[in-house]
């Protein structure tokens, strides 16, 4: 009796904790699909005739849809990059070592990045690329990169490293045991962190408020200019975060699972 | 020494030579600017500096009592209310999942959302959400007989509202982590405790949460940096300055502001070695204590 009404009890506990964590996501997409009448009025919950409408004017905004085209673009490019590069990095920490120099992360998730942002500016100034989608891409790199890093250096020290050592010995190169052992068997993990990765540059907003110009400014600098329209159209502007956040929802109801020991990494060891 | 180990060493370098040289490249030459930039009484442009100033920036931000301090305290203030909360609520929500259950899937999906959601999103739902006039946070106070609040359009409420959107957007992250930190946990320990007579409570403090203390100060350094940080949820909500009465200004807040507002240069990259000093000094206390206390 005592262990099934502790058992309902921590039930409860559990939806409750769920509950107030989601609603206000809910709450969100809702109004998505409410008029601007139903949005502004507080005792039309979560039972409504839904409508496309808020969509429809969104998606006829070329603002919007070019903003989220530029977030989609600058995400992809800025992943493949770093993950090129932060991959067989992190290889080379995770087998050989190399702590000291994990510790460039360390500082890189440390140093405020408005300090980065001034001298950032002046020098692609220098070099016509302010508003480019190179200094975005580069940009989102810098978060990127450190990232991967963190996540993959914790993933090769996991694999073991007898398999690799067979290799040598039936004649393979170093790197040919990197690219024929080691990044096969790294392939979830590089995944995961890629998707980590491209969620974090899809929601980045001060480096594109700065470094982007009309044509190349992101979803969440155009969200963020359409506050302003806030008290005229809840609507719409719930609409435009709805479509920025839905493949962060996807992302976490697909990949739930990979996405929480990705962002875990690194965490539970000293 | 071997060919294969030369040719081993020449490769760790090639492979790490991109990645280190391009987030080398992107921090050292700007962090060096910054800290010219700090010495020069560069206004309006970043060249306009005429010569050092015997750190003039520095006496002025530190002698700064309406715009300097009072962002330093506000950036206490949120991030030590923020990190506290959660970390409480987080350790007890991952007692919570512990043990394993149906729909765990499912849970942890939802606790992902507020973590990966983007923050300008957020802050937009948030606004929605406390409206002071049409949300719906004052219709449910209403019906609790609490009188209606002003929220973020309030000078006094600003701050520990938003201090409390950030208890709800990473409390999640923290119980994960303290998840992941507690799956990692021997069982042996707490089975020995229990035969031996110990409460769950004796069990949870002397044996669960020694064992959790590396991960515990791991997920709190990493939420401390972040917090002290924290930029989008404040400027998306409040606008320039963190309101009219600089109510949310912290000083990452202050530090954009007097860069991108006012073109003080010289005066900003000051508050940014400060601010930047800070954090560093933050993470190597929060260390300390962490080694400390395992030691």
């Amino acid at each position: 009796m005592n262990r099934t009404l502790w058992t309902a009890l921590r039930a409860l506990a559990i939806t409750v904790v769920c509950l107030i964590i989601a609603m206000p996501v809910v709450w969100m997409i809702a109004a998505a699909f409410k008029t601007n009448v139903q949005v502004t009025d507080p005792t039309v919950g979560l039972v409504f005739s839904p409508t496309l409408e808020n969509f429809r004017t969104v998606l006829a905004d070329g603002e919007i849809v070019r903003s989220l085209g530029n977030s989609a673009l600058v995400g992809i490019v800025s992943t493949v990059l770093s993950a090129l590069i932060a991959v067989p990095a992190a290889w080379a920490v995770g087998r050989f070592r190399m702590h000291s120099t994990g510790s460039l992360v360390l500082v890189a998730r440390i140093v405020p990045a408005i300090s980065l942002l001034v001298p950032w500016y002046y020098l692609f100034a220098q070099l016509g690329l302010v508003g480019s989608y190179t200094v975005l891409v580069l940009s989102h790199m810098f978060v990127s990169v450190p990232l991967i890093l963190w996540i993959m250096i914790g993933f090769f020290e996991g694999l073991p490293i007898e398999l690799e050592e067979a290799g040598h010995v039936d004649g393979l190169t170093a790197f040919g045991a990197f690219r024929r052992i080691a990044l096969p068997l790294a392939a979830p993990g590089t995944a995961t962190a890629s998707v980590l990765a491209f969620i974090f540059s899809w929601n980045n907003f001060m480096f594109a408020l700065i470094l982007s110009d009309e044509d190349t400014k992101t979803m969440p600098v155009t969200l963020f200019n359409f506050i302003s329209y806030a008290s005229t159209d809840w609507g719409g502007l719930m609409a435009a975060a709805t479509l920025m956040t839905l493949p962060v929802l996807v992302a976490a109801v697909l990949g739930q699972k990979y996405l929480v020991a990705g962002l875990t990494a690194g965490a539970t060891k000293g | 020494m071997s060919g294969f180990d030369r040719s081993h060493r020449r490769l760790r370098w090639l492979m790490l030579a991109p990645a280190l040289g391009f987030v080398g490249l992107m921090i050292i030459f700007p962090l060096l600017f910054t800290l010219h930039l700090s010495f020069t009484d560069a206004f309006g442009a970043v060249n306009a500096g005429k010569g050092y100033d015997g750190g003039q920036n520095y006496l002025d931000a530190l002698g700064d009592g309406r715009r300097f301090w009072p962002a330093v305290w506000r950036t206490v203030y949120f991030t030590v209310g923020a990190v506290v909360i959660e970390t409480i609520l987080g350790l007890a929500i991952a007692m919570l999942l512990r043990k394993p259950f149906r729909g765990m899937r499912v849970v942890r999906s939802v606790l992902m959302v507020p973590l990966l959601a983007t923050p300008v999103a957020i802050g937009i739902l948030w606004l929605l959400i406390l409206d002071p006039t049409n949300g719906i946070a004052n219709h449910l106070l209403g019906a609790l007989g609490v009188p209606p609040q002003e929220f973020l359009g309030s000078v006094s409420q600003s701050l520990p509202v938003l201090m409390l959107i950030d208890v709800w957007q990473w409390t999640p992250m923290m119980a994960l982590l303290l998840l992941a930190g507690l799956s990692t946990l021997p069982e042996e320990p707490e089975e020995a405790a229990r035969v031996d007579g110990a409460t769950s409570w004796q069990r949870f403090r002397h044996v669960i949460l020694p064992g959790l203390w590396t991960t515990l100060m791991t997920a709190l350094v990493l939420r401390a940096v972040d917090a002290l940080k924290t930029f989008d949820i404040l400027y998306a909500t409040k606008g320039p300055g963190g309101g009219s009465d600089f109510e949310v200004e912290t000083l990452n807040v202050y530090a954009y502001g007097l860069t991108f507002d006012y073109q003080e240069y010289g005066l900003a990259a000051a508050v940014l070695v400060l601010f930047t000093l800070f954090i560093v000094g933050v993470v190597v206390l929060l260390r300390r204590r962490s080694r400390e206390a395992s030691a």
